[in-house]
C-alpha cells in the first residue's frame, strides 16, 4: 500500500516536471510548482517507517514552505514588478522537451549503476530527472523568475534524494534546508524585483552588459 | 483468419456504433455549452442523406480521387480486424501486427491526401501537408506506446497484448499503463482531428486540417469519408478501451458491454474535451503531441526498468 502510493506520489512529480517543462505561461509554472510542493510534502508521509513526530513535522513544514509560501512569494514579485505574464525560453518549448526525455532516460540510466540501497526503488532516478529537468530551466529560460522556478525544481530533487536519508537526518537539519531555500528564493525575488525596478524587464540577459544603458 | 462468434459480433457492433460515438462526442458538446446542438444519431440521417446523392467530380481530378474514400474506409475496417475487439482474439494475428496497424491506418490517411493533392487546390494542399506533418508526430508516441505494451506482455502481436492474460500486467505495471492510455487518448484527438489539434465543426476556417482535404469530396464519397472518420475514432477508442480494461477474464457478453460503454465513453470524453478546450495555435500542436510522446516515453522508460 505505502509502496505503491510512494510510487504513485513518485510518477506525479515527475509528471509536475513535465508540466513546468512545457507550460507557457509564467503563474501556470508556478501553480505547477506549487502542486509539486504539496506533492514533496506528502513523501515522507508515505516511505516506509510509519508515522513518526518528525516525519509529520517534515510534511506539514514542506508543505508550508514549498506549496505556500515560495509560490505566493513568486505570485507576488510577479504583480509588483509587473511582469509580462510569457515565459520567454531561449530554448524553444518542444527543444527544452527533448531536453526533458534525455534527462529521462540518463537519469533512469545513471540510477541503475548506483551502487546505492535504494536500487530497485524509483526515489532515486526521479530525484536526479527533478534536478536535470530543473537544471534545463534554470539555463534555458530568459526570465529570473522562472529561473527561480528551476531553482526550486532543482532543490525538490535534492529533497527526494534526501528523502533516503529522512530517518538519520535530525530535525533540525531538515528545518535548516527548509529554511536556507526560502531565504534563497527570497532573496531571488528581491532581486528579480530590484532588476525590473532598473532595466524595466527581468531578463538575466540584461546582467550581462556591465555599462547601464 | 480465425473468426470466433464474440469478435465477429464485437467486429459488427464497432462497424454499427461507430457513427454513433462521433455523434455522442458532438452531444456532449453541445450539451456541456449550452446549446440545442444536433441528436446523438444525426451522423447517421447526414450519412442516409448523402449516400442518396449523385456526386460531383472536378474536371481536374482523376482517379486517385475516386478511389480515396473507398480506400479510407476499406484501411480502416482492414485495421480493426487487426484488433482484438472483444478482449480476447483478432479476426487477422501475426507476429508484429501493432506495426500493421498503424501503417494501414496511414495507408488510408496516405490516399486521401493524394486525393486532396489531386484536386490541384492550394487550400487542400495546406490542409494535407498539416496533416502529415501531425501524423508524422502521432507516430512516434503511438510506437512507443506499442513498444511499451510489448515490455510488459513480452508479445508481438496486439491480440497478444491486449488478450486473455493481459489483465495479469496491469497489478505490476498499473503507472505505465495508464500513463500510455492517457497517452493514447490525446493521439486519438490527434488521430481524429479533434479539438485540441484541429476544429471538426469548422469548414472555411483556414486553421483546419481534415476537413479542408476533402472540401471536394461529394455524395457517397462524401458519406464514405465522414463514416471512415467515425469508424477510425471509434476503432483507436477501442484500442484505448482496451488497454484501460482488459477484457480477457470477462464473459463475452459482459466483454461487449465493456467495450460498447467504453466507447460511449471516449466520446463522451472527446466531447468534454472539445467543450472545455480551445484549439491549440498550430506550432503549439507539435508541442502537445511531443507531451503525449513524452507519457509514452516515460511508460517505456519505467517498464523497462521496473524489474519483471
Amino acid at each position: 500500500m505505502t509502496h505503491s502510493s510512494l510510487q504513485l506520489l513518485l510518477l506525479l512529480v515527475v509528471l509536475t516536471d513535465f508540466a513546468v517543462l512545457g507550460t507557457s505561461r509564467l503563474s501556470a509554472c508556478i501553480r505547477w510548482i506549487a502542486f509539486q510542493g504539496a506533492i514533496l510534502g506528502l513523501l515522507p508521509l508515505v516511505t516506509e517507517g510509519g508515522l513518526t513526530m518528525h516525519v509529520v513535522a517534515l510534511a506539514i513544514g514542506t508543505v508550508i514552505v514549498k506549496a505556500m509560501l515560495l509560490p505566493g512569494f513568486l505570485r507576488w514579485a510577479i504583480r509588483e514588478a509587473a511582469i509580462r505574464r510569457e515565459v520567454e525560453p531561449l530554448v524553444g518549448y518542444m527543444g527544452s522537451m527533448l531536453f526533458g526525455a534525455a534527462a529521462l532516460g540518463a537519469a533512469f540510466a545513471v540510477a541503475n549503476t548506483m551502487p546505492a540501497s535504494a536500487r530497485g526503488s524509483l526515489v532515486v532516478p526521479v530525484a536526479l530527472v527533478t534536478v536535470m529537468i530543473g537544471m534545463v530551466i534554470l539555463t534555458t529560460r530568459a526570465k529570473a523568475v522562472t529561473q527561480v522556478v528551476g531553482y526550486m525544481m532543482l532543490e525538490n530533487g535534492v529533497y527526494i534524494f534526501g528523502l533516503t536519508l529522512a530517518r538519520r537526518v535530525p530535525f533540525l537539519v531538515e528545518a535548516g534546508v527548509l529554511l536556507d531555500v526560502f531565504v534563497g528564493v527570497f532573496i531571488m525575488g528581491i532581486v528579480v524585483f530590484h532588476i525590473n525596478r532598473e532595466f524595466d524587464s527581468i531578463s538575466a540577459a540584461n546582467l550581462t552588459e556591465l555599462r547601464e544603458s | 483468419m480465425n473468426i470466433t462468434p464474440s469478435s465477429a459480433i464485437a467486429f459488427i457492433l464497432v462497424l454499427l456504433i461507430a457513427p454513433a460515438v462521433a455523434g455522442v462526442a458532438t452531444r456532449t458538446k453541445s450539451v456541456l455549452t449550452g446549446r440545442q446542438g444536433a441528436p446523438a444519431l444525426q451522423l447517421y440521417f447526414d450519412l442516409w442523406k448523402l449516400v442518396r446523392r449523385g456526386a460531383v467530380f472536378s474536371e481536374t481530378t482523376t482517379w486517385v480521387f475516386r478511389l480515396a474514400p473507398a480506400a479510407m474506409v476499406a484501411t480502416t475496417v482492414l485495421a480493426a480486424t487487426l484488433l482484438p475487439l472483444d478482449g480476447r482474439m483478432s479476426f487477422i494475428r501475426f507476429s508484429g501486427d501493432a506495426v500493421a496497424f498503424a501503417y494501414v491506418l496511414g495507408l488510408g490517411r496516405f490516399l486521401l491526401v493524394l486525393a486532396a493533392l489531386d484536386t490541384g487546390s492550394s487550400f487542400e494542399g495546406m490542409g494535407a501537408s498539416r496533416e502529415v506533418t501531425f501524423a508524422s508526430l502521432v507516430e512516434v508516441g503511438l510506437f512507443l506506446s506499442f513498444g511499451t505494451l510489448v515490455v510488459v506482455t513480452r508479445e508481438l502481436s496486439l491480440s497478444g497484448m491486449l488478450g486473455m492474460p493481459f489483465a495479469h500486467h496491469w497489478a505490476a505495471n498499473a503507472p505505465a499503463l495508464v500513463m500510455i492510455s492517457i497517452g493514447l487518448f490525446a493521439l486519438l484527438l490527434a488521430e481524429c482531428s479533434r479539438v485540441p489539434v484541429d476544429d471538426p465543426s469548422t469548414h472555411l476556417e483556414l486553421t483546419m486540417v481534415h476537413e479542408v482535404m476533402v472540401l471536394d469530396h461529394s455524395g457517397p464519397d462524401l458519406a464514405l469519408i465522414l463514416y471512415g472518420s467515425a469508424l477510425k475514432l471509434a476503432v483507436l477508442g477501442a484500442l484505448v478501451v482496451s488497454v484501460l480494461i482488459p477484457r480477457g477474464g470477462l464473459p463475452a457478453a459482459g466483454s461487449l458491454a465493456v467495450l460498447g460503454g467504453g466507447l460511449l465513453a471516449i466520446g463522451v470524453g472527446v466531447g468534454i474535451v472539445e467543450a472545455t478546450m480551445a484549439r491549440l495555435r498550430l506550432p503549439k500542436v507539435a508541442l502537445y503531441l511531443a507531451g503525449a510522446s513524452s507519457l509514452a516515453l516515460f511508460s517505456l522508460i519505467l517498464v523497462l526498468w521496473t524489474p519483471a
